[in-house]
């Protein structure tokens, strides 16, 4: 990728800024009880992008996903403090009265566990439709399809759309859970390590996937997996200890990292 | 030095047969006389049958009648009452020190004696709100013996949801309700039900919180029927209409002098046996049906 391709790219105090945003996170920060997990961040997340979050287990990468559809809420005793902006329209779904519901209806999350309902493939998909108010049959198949095709399953289980979703494998339950997301049109799909419980073909499956999704849908991943990281993302944010060491493009991040601490982790030296 | 504990390990084994063999021996016993005694006198005469001074033309229609409305009234109240509030306490209540007070009472309820339930009834439904020693008194307090055990049961097959199933259905925009309704209960539906049937079962033998309440032991008649021939066709006299039940029946025989009653307390016995067992079986079956239908 050459750097000359990539849309107009701001210089904001010596660091490169993308743009335009589908989201922004503004000092934000998070704790459980009384135990801070996230120290002031402000990280960009670019529009029809992958942006992802490396650094090593327990720096808060997950917690920060978890932010953008405020999982959080439903645990007692969370704090969020400072604001995450969502475009085009700049609302800030921090805010106290924005309704965590309301957040969720426009962004998907897929989990590091496969987890479908136990139910048949098609309820799966069609769950979060149902959620909305669809009930239209054929409307229902026809998002059902366009989903399962986005997630390259459809191929798979055509014929097979009321078995059990647990019946599928590994890989095939991810799609699964990918389809379900995506049926739902996102603008914002978050992906947790979603590829950390699956074997390297089926992970290879995802991360080509990502690769075509983004075309339709910004993507933001948290991966352990600083090779995934480098495969697929146009910009990456390396956390430590819950707080940004550094922000960037993938590709400058990972050749030419500007802190030590972020050349020391993705040469391998420690995490 | 190992033959000493090989020893011991076959002596453990000898005496954990011996009280297994005794605990089942003992219950194998009691049934086969109950069998002996019984089958006898359980014909369809007896099944259809008022209570009788004659041994012989006794039959317990009434009881049968009564503990089967009582179970009705029990499950209608208990069950919706139990499920509700274990889906409260689980998945909507806060941890406050208010909610931990209602789960050790919860718990501590189900160990409460039975005639004390009786006499909760007794001064609650029966003096207090006058509904006197009827079906529906019956069965409110029977609901209320089974609430706890319920309430646990459920608690508990909601517990086993993984909270990963949980986050799914928010992440992709469900409230709690439509978690709870879509989700959770479905997917513990089959623990949940094999609670109710078991408590159920264990209502349909308690004797002593009905004897408290002023349950009947010689009664001549059914209670009014639920339909009737006119507008509206349906009616709820009969839950106001006086009563008696298996064990109570099996009771009232038992205590009779001579032995001509003995026979129809056994087959009383044997046949509240069966429905207890039976009631059981349909516990097993229906869970083997449900966790069928859901796979992890």
């Amino acid at each position: 990728m050459d750097l000359m391709e990539l849309p107009s790219i701001e210089s904001l105090d010596d660091r490169v800024w993308p743009k335009p945003l589908k989201a922004e996170t503004k000092a934000l920060s998070f704790s459980y009880g009384s135990r801070p997990a996230l120290k002031n961040l402000s990280i960009p997340i670019a529009e029809y992008k992958i942006t992802a979050l490396i650094g090593p287990s327990g720096c808060g990468k997950s917690t920060f996903l978890r932010c953008f559809n405020r999982m959080h809420d439903l645990y007692p005793g969370i704090r969020y403090e400072g604001e995450i902006l969502l475009y085009p329209d700049s609302r800030n779904i921090l805010a106290r009265e924005v309704d965590p519901i309301e957040v969720r209806m426009r962004l998907a999350m897929v989990f590091q566990k496969p987890n479908p309902f136990p139910k048949s493939i098609y309820e799966n998909v069609a769950y979060g439709l149902k959620v909305r108010g669809l009930t239209d049959r054929r409307a229902l198949e026809e998002k059902v399809e366009q989903a399962l095709r986005s997630a390259a399953l459809w191929e798979e289980v055509k014929d097979r759309l009321s078995a059990q979703a647990t019946s599928l494998s590994g890989g095939q339950q991810q799609r699964l859970c990918l389809a379900r997301a995506l049926a739902t049109d996102p603008e914002l799909l978050l992906l947790d390590e979603p590829t950390s419980a699956l074997d390297p073909i089926a992970t290879t499956n995802i991360e080509e996937l990502l690769l075509d999704l983004k075309q339709r849908v910004t993507i933001l991943i948290v991966t352990h997996n600083m090779q995934q990281a480098a495969r697929v993302s146009d910009w990456t944010a390396f956390m430590y200890l819950g707080e940004l060491v550094e922000f960037g493009l993938t590709k400058q991040l990972f050749t030419n990292p500007s802190k030590k601490q972020t050349e020391d982790y993705i040469t391998g030296r420690f995490g | 030095m190992v033959r000493r504990r090989k020893w011991t390990e076959a002596l453990f084994k000898a005496v954990g047969l011996c009280c297994l063999t005794l605990a089942i021996g003992t219950l194998a016993l009691l049934f086969g006389a109950l069998i002996v005694e019984g089958t006898g006198r359980i014909d369809w005469q007896f099944v259809t049958s008022f209570p009788s001074r004659r041994a012989t033309q006794a039959g317990i229609l009434p009881a049968l009648v009564g503990s089967s409305l009582i179970m009705l009234v029990t499950a209608v109240v208990g069950i919706p009452l139990g499920v509700a509030a274990a889906i409260y306490l689980e998945e909507y209540a806060h941890r406050t020190w208010l909610t931990e007070l209602i789960e050790v009472t919860v718990t501590n309820l189900a160990g409460v004696p039975s005639i004390i339930f009786g006499l909760l009834a007794l001064g609650f439904f029966v003096s207090i709100l006058g509904l006197g020693a009827s079906i529906l008194t019956a069965g409110l307090t029977l609901a209320l013996l089974i609430l706890p055990v319920v309430i646990v049961t459920t608690r508990e097959a909601i517990r086993t949801i993984p909270a990963q199933t949980r986050e799914a259905a928010f992440a992709l925009g469900a409230t709690k309700w439509q978690t709870v309704s879509h989700h959770v209960l479905p997917y513990s539906a089959a623990g949940i039900l094999t609670g109710i049937i078991l408590a159920l079962s264990r209502a349909i033998g308690e004797t002593a919180p009905i004897v408290t309440i002023g349950a009947l032991t010689f009664i001549a008649f059914l209670p009014p029927a639920p339909f009737t021939t006119e507008p509206p066709y349906l009616s709820f006299e009969w839950l106001m209409s006086p009563f008696t039940v298996m064990p109570i029946q099996m009771f009232a025989w038992v205590s009779k002098p001579g032995e001509d009653f003995a026979g129809n307390a056994a087959a009383a016995g044997l046949l509240l046996v069966c429905v207890t067992l039976a009631m059981n079986g349909l516990a097993i079956y229906v869970r083997y049906r449900m966790r069928k239908r859901v796979t992890w």
